[in-house]
C-alpha cells in the first residue's frame, strides 16, 4: 500500500512529462475553442442586431447579373449556384490553359541559362528578374491596359484569315459540334492506348534484343491516323462557324476576350520566371561529372539533357513546380481586378447584392482549399517519402 | 643503312586563344552552327525591338509636365505624367502640405531597413531600436501632437504604405512563425494538429480571400461598439497570412538538423525550450535566412493586392491619380512602368542582398 501512493504520486505531478503534456494540450485546446466561440458569438449577434441574414439558401434565387464570359449558357435569370459554376469553371480554365503554358515557357527558360549561346543565356536572365520582381498585380493591369488600349476597334479590326483581333479580343473560327466528332475523339483515345501498348511492345523488344524501335515517332503517328480515320469513316465533319464582321460587332466565331487574355498573359509571364528558377536550381543539384561522363560516352548535349540530367533533376524540380502551380491557380483570384469573371469575382458582386459576405468568402476560401489541400496531402506524403530517413 | 640525318619537323601552330574578348565572343556567341544561328537570330529579333523602344522611351519621349505636349503626333513615351503626379503616385492622399511627413517617417524607416542588413547592426539592442523607429513612424504619420495636424489612416497611402505594411507584417508574423514552426513539429498531437491545420488552411486560399474577410467580415466578429481601423485589420490579415507561409520554411529549417544534436541536448539536461532556444533555432533560423528573405521579397510585392479592399498603397495610388483625371489618363501606362521600375527597385536589391547572406551563412561552411 505505502509503495505504491509515491509511485502513482510521481506520475500525475509536474515532473511528469506526459502529465504536463495533457495540460499543455487541454489549455491550448480550450483557449482556442474559447477565442472561436468569443468570434462566432460576436458575429451572430451582430448580424441579429444589423438585420443580415445568413445561410446558404440565397444560392436557390435568381441571380440577376449577366456574366461577360461563360462555357455553358448563363442569363441574369438563372440562379446564383449556377453563377458560382460559371466563375469555378473560369477559374479552372484559366488555371489549366496557364499551367499549360507556363511549364512550357518556364522549362524552355530555365534550361536557357545553361545554354552555350551567352545572348540566350542573358535574355534568359534579364526574363526571369524582369518579370519575378514586379507584382502579379500590376503586370495583370499593364497586360489589361495594353490589350484594350492598343487594339484596334471592330471597325478597323485586324485580320488573319479566319481570325480577327479587335477591341472584342481574338476571335475565331468555331468548329460546329457534330455527331462525326464523337468518332474523331473515340479514334483519338483508341490511338491513345494503342500508341502507348506499341511503346511498352518496343520497350520490351529493346530490353530483349538490344534492337532500338522509335519510341516517339511511331507512337506519335498511330495517335494521328487512328484518329483521323475514325473522323474520316464519321463523315469527316468539316464546318465551322465563320466569324463575319458587323456594323458594330464581329458576330458568329468563338471568342478570347482581352479579359481572359490578360490574365493568362500575366499569369503566364509571371510563373514562367519563377519555374525557370525552379528548373534551373533542379538542373543544378544534379551533380557535374554525370554530365561530363555521359559527355565521354559520346552523347550529344541535347542526350545528355533529356536522358541524364532531366530525370535526376525532376525529382528536385517536382515538388516546388507543384507550388508553382498552386501560386498560379491562387492567382487567378486577382482576375476580379480586372473584370475576368471568375470565381472570387462572382463572390464580389454576389456579396454586393445580397450582403452574404460569410458566406460568399467561404465558398470562395473552400473552393481554392479543395483544389490546394488534395496538392498538398499529395506532396506531404512525397516529402515524407523522400525525407532523410533516420532511425 | 642510311644516315640518319636530323630534320626538324614545322612547328605547330599556336592553339586558338581562348582568352580575351574575342575568344568569348567566338565561343560563347559562335561556338558551333546552332550557337552561331541563334546568335544571329536573338540579335536580328533585339534589332528589331530595343531600336524602337529607345526612341520610343527617350528619344520621342515628352519630359515635361505638359499634357499638349503629349498628345502631339509621333512624341513617345508621356513622362511627363509622372513628372506631374509624382507626389500623389508617392503619397497617395496625404495631405499635400504635409507630405514632408510620410517622407520623413519612411526614410527613417528605410534607413533601420538598411542598417538592420549590415552585420554591425546584428545586436541586442536592434529589437528595442526598430520598437522605437515604428513608434516614430506611426507617430508622425499620425500626427495629433506638438501642432502636427491629425491625419487619418485611410488617408495614408502611397510608396510610405507599402514598406510599413511589409515591414510591420514580417516582424509581427515572425515570433508567430517560430511557435508555429515549433508547434506542427511537437510530440503533443493536439497542439500538432491546430498548427497543421492553421498552416494548410492559410496556405491554401489566396491573399485576397484573406484580404476581404479582413475588410468584409472582421467587423461581424468583434463585440457591438468595438470597431477596429480597417488598416490595422489589413495588417492582421497580412500577418497571419506571411506567418503561416514562414512556419513552413523555418519548419523546413528545423527539420534540417540532425536528432543526434536534440538528444545530445537532452542528455546534456537542457530542458525542451532550452534545448530549442541554445541548439536548434539559432542553426535552423541561420540555414533559412535566404528563404525568409525570398518571402520578404513576395510580401513586398503581395502588399499591392490591398488595393482591391481600398487602400490606395503604390498600385492604387496610381490609380487615385489618373482615373478622375481626364487629361492624364491615356498616360496610364507610362504610369505602370514608373511604379513597376520602383517595384523592381526594391525587389531586385533584396534578392542581390539575399545572395550575400547566404554567403555569409556559408562562410563556416566553406572549406
Amino acid at each position: 500500500m505505502t509503495d505504491k501512493s509515491p509511485e502513482k504520486k510521481q506520475k500525475w505531478s509536474w515532473r511528469s512529462q506526459a502529465f504536463r503534456g495533457v495540460i499543455y494540450q487541454i489549455l491550448a485546446v480550450s483557449v482556442i475553442a474559447l477565442g472561436v466561440w468569443f468570434l462566432a458569438h460576436n458575429t451572430l449577434v451582430n448580424m441579429q442586431a444589423r438585420g443580415i441574414q445568413s445561410g446558404f439558401d440565397f444560392l436557390g434565387d435568381s441571380a440577376g447579373f449577366d456574366i461577360g464570359e461563360s462555357l455553358f449558357p448563363f442569363d441574369s435569370a438563372d440562379r446564383y449556384w449556377k453563377a458560382y459554376a460559371v466563375g469555378i469553371v473560369n477559374t479552372l480554365r484559366v488555371a489549366i490553359i496557364g499551367i499549360i503554358l507556363t511549364t512550357i515557357l518556364g522549362t524552355l527558360l530555365g534550361v536557357g541559362r545553361f545554354s552555350r549561346n551567352a545572348l540566350v543565356r542573358g535574355l534568359c536572365y534579364a526574363y526571369v528578374e524582369m518579370f519575378r520582381n514586379v507584382p502579379i498585380l500590376l503586370q495583370l493591369l499593364m497586360w489589361y491596359l495594353l490589350l484594350t488600349e492598343t487594339l484596334p476597334d471592330v471597325q478597323d479590326a485586324i485580320v488573319f484569315g479566319p481570325f480577327f483581333v479587335a477591341k472584342g479580343g481574338l476571335i475565331f473560327p468555331k468548329p460546329i459540334w457534330e455527331a462525326g466528332h464523337l468518332w474523331g475523339v473515340l479514334g483519338l483515345v483508341a490511338g491513345a492506348i494503342l500508341g502507348i501498348a506499341y511503346r511498352k511492345w518496343a520497350f520490351r523488344k529493346f530490353e530483349e534484343t538490344g534492337q532500338l524501335r522509335s519510341m516517339f515517332w511511331v507512337p506519335l503517328a498511330i495517335f494521328v491516323v487512328t484518329g483521323v480515320l475514325a473522323w474520316w469513316t464519321g463523315g469527316a465533319p468539316l464546318d465551322f462557324d465563320f466569324p463575319a464582321k458587323g456594323d458594330f460587332s464581329i458576330e458568329h466565331g468563338g471568342a478570347l476576350t482581352p479579359e481572359f487574355l490578360a490574365v493568362l498573359l500575366g499569369l503566364t509571364m509571371y510563373t514562367a520566371a519563377f519555374v525557370a528558377e525552379v528548373v534551373r536550381s533542379g538542373i543544378q543539384s544534379v551533380a557535374q561529372g554525370q554530365g561530363e561522363a555521359a559527355a565521354a560516352l559520346g552523347l550529344h548535349p541535347r542526350q545528355v539533357m533529356r536522358l541524364v540530367t532531366l530525370p535526376q533533376a525532376l525529382r528536385v524540380i517536382i515538388p516546388p513546380m507543384t507550388n508553382q502551380f498552386l501560386n498560379l491557380t491562387k492567382n487567378s483570384s486577382l482576375a476580379v481586378a480586372i473584370g475576368y469573371p471568375d470565381v472570387v469575382s462572382i463572390a464580389n458582386t454576389s456579396l454586393n447584392q445580397t450582403g452574404r459576405a460569410v458566406e460568399a468568402i467561404a465558398i470562395v476560401m473552400l473552393v481554392y482549399l479543395t483544389t490546394s489541400l488534395s496538392t498538398s496531402l499529395l506532396m506531404n506524403w512525397y516529402n515524407a517519402r523522400s525525407a532523410i530517413k533516420e532511425r | 643503312m642510311t644516315a640518319q640525318t636530323f630534320e626538324s619537323i614545322a612547328a605547330r601552330t599556336a592553339p586558338v586563344s581562348t582568352e580575351g574578348p574575342i575568344a568569348w565572343v567566338r565561343i560563347n556567341l559562335f561556338g558551333d552552327f546552332t550557337t552561331g544561328l541563334m546568335t544571329v537570330i536573338v540579335l536580328a529579333g533585339l534589332l528589331m525591338v530595343l531600336p524602337q523602344f529607345f526612341s520610343w522611351a527617350v528619344l520621342r519621349a515628352a519630359w515635361l509636365p505638359d499634357y499638349d505636349a503629349c498628345r502631339v503626333d509621333g512624341v513617345g513615351a508621356c513622362w511627363g505624367v509622372v513628372a506631374e503626379k509624382y507626389r500623389i503616385i508617392i503619397f497617395g492622399r496625404y495631405p499635400y502640405e504635409d507630405q514632408w511627413r510620410p517622407l520623413l517617417a519612411t526614410s527613417v524607416m528605410l534607413a533601420m531597413l538598411v542598417g538592420s542588413c549590415t552585420r554591425s547592426f546584428w545586436k541586442a539592442w536592434l529589437l528595442p531600436a526598430w520598437i522605437v523607429v515604428l513608434a516614430f513612424f506611426f507617430a508622425v504619420m499620425y500626427g495629433d501632437f506638438a501642432g502636427l495636424q491629425k491625419v487619418e489612416t485611410d488617408r495614408w497611402g502611397g510608396l510610405p504604405l507599402t514598406i510599413m505594411l511589409s515591414t510591420l507584417s514580417m516582424m509581427m508574423a515572425f515570433p508567430i512563425a517560430m511557435v508555429v514552426a515549433l508547434g506542427r513539429r511537437s510530440s503533443m498531437p493536439a497542439i500538432r494538429t491546430v498548427c497543421t491545420v492553421y498552416v494548410e488552411l492559410i496556405r491554401g486560399v489566396p491573399l485576397i480571400s484573406v484580404l476581404f474577410m479582413a475588410s468584409f467580415m472582421f467587423p461581424l466578429f468583434m463585440p457591438a461598439g468595438v470597431s477596429i481601423d480597417v488598416l490595422v485589420r489589413v495588417i492582421i490579415g497580412i500577418t497571419l497570412f506571411a506567418a503561416a507561409y514562414m512556419a513552413e520554411v523555418i519548419r523546413g529549417g528545423l527539420q534540417a538538423i540532425p536528432k543526434g544534436q536534440i538528444e545530445a541536448a537532452a542528455t546534456l539536461g537542457l530542458s525542451y525550450w532550452q534545448t530549442q532556444y541554445k541548439i536548434v533555432l539559432p542553426q535552423a533560423l541561420a540555414m533559412v535566412v535566404p528563404s525568409i528573405m525570398n518571402n520578404f521579397i513576395s510580401l513586398f510585392k503581395d502588399t499591392s493586392l490591398v488595393t482591391i479592399v481600398s487602400l490606395y498603397e503604390l498600385t492604387g495610388a496610381l490609380g487615385l491619380a489618373l482615373n478622375s483625371d481626364a487629361n492624364w489618363r491615356p498616360f496610364k501606362i507610362e504610369g505602370y512602368l514608373f511604379i513597376a521600375l520602383i517595384y523592381f527597385a526594391f525587389c531586385f536589391s533584396m534578392s542581390r542582398y539575399s545572395i550575400w547572406v547566404e554567403k555569409q551563412v556559408n562562410k563556416g561552411k566553406a572549406r
